[in-house]
């Protein structure tokens, strides 16, 4: 699993690959958590796009992470995610807590209508 | 009459957790030597990395030096997987198949339901100090080719 982290606008954009299980989970967790000690972020946006997999281990680390930028008063969007996990998303029934995005550039489009309502 | 067993495998590994990847992938190819589609060859993975995610985390405390043996018996329409470790066991199987119980503040306590929800059987056996065991069935084809 690679984890890449970007920093622009007041929000990390953390792009990740591979497994979101419990070896892959864990990496995500140490990589994002470094970026949001160093970078003042409000918001994340993840990038799944070049994810293939996703189980509970994945989905309690985006829980961990939201977490963190609700207590920024942040938004956390999630883009590109493949069906399979979509669905695990589903039905985790955390959808409603976060802002699901066909692509990187509508999360980007989505903080910015965001950004302009506050 | 009884279902003709078309293959089986049995491992034993260690409870690290690069062995839930290499079970899931296991457990995948056995299942596709039958013709299933992409949404059941999903749900599968998904089931199968939660059984072992648990057995590695919370039958042996993350602990790497302990066994996990995984058992999977492919028939001509579900395949049959059984996860056993010999850990700490579970005190109330009731309650930890509860959704959002959790032993751990950062996971949701989702891993059975996931196993409900993308298995068609679990079965959960367990005593404490002597290990769990958790069988997991999937129907294949049940919905129909993709």
């Amino acid at each position: 699993m690679a984890v890449t982290v970007h920093f622009e606008k007041n929000t990390l954009l953390v792009r990740t690959d591979g497994d979101f299980d419990l070896v892959g989970a864990e990496e995500f967790r140490a990589e994002a958590d470094r970026a949001l000690d160093v970078f003042p972020a409000r918001h994340m946006i993840l990038d799944l796009t070049r994810l293939t997999f996703m189980d509970s281990s994945g989905l309690g680390v985006i829980l961990g992470r939201l977490r963190k930028i609700q207590a920024r008063r942040g938004t956390m969007a999630l883009a590109g995610a493949n069906p399979s996990v979509l669905r695990v998303l589903e039905l985790s029934g955390i959808m409603p807590l976060i802002d699901i995005c066909a692509s990187v550039d509508q999360a980007w489009a989505l903080l910015a209508r965001k950004e302009k309502e506050v | 009459m009884t279902k003709p067993l078309l293959n089986e495998i049995r491992i034993e590994f260690k409870s690290v957790g690069e062995n839930v990847g290499l079970s899931r992938i296991l457990v995948a190819a056995l299942a596709s030597q039958l013709d299933l589609n992409v949404n059941e060859l999903e749900e599968l993975k998904v089931a199968v990395s939660e059984a072992v995610s648990n057995a590695i985390i919370h039958g042996y405390g993350s602990r790497p030096d302990r066994k996990v043996s995984l058992a999977a018996d492919l028939y001509p329409d579900e395949i049959h997987v059984t996860v056993a470790d010999d850990g700490v066991g579970i005190e109330d199987i009731q309650k930890a198949m509860t959704p959002a119980y959790s032993t751990d503040p950062e996971r949701m306590g989702l891993g059975f339901v996931f196993m409900q929800s993308f298995a068609d059987q679990v079965e959960v056996t367990s005593k404490p100090g002597e290990g769990t065991r958790v069988r997991l069935v999937k129907r294949i084809g049940k919905d129909g080719a993709d």
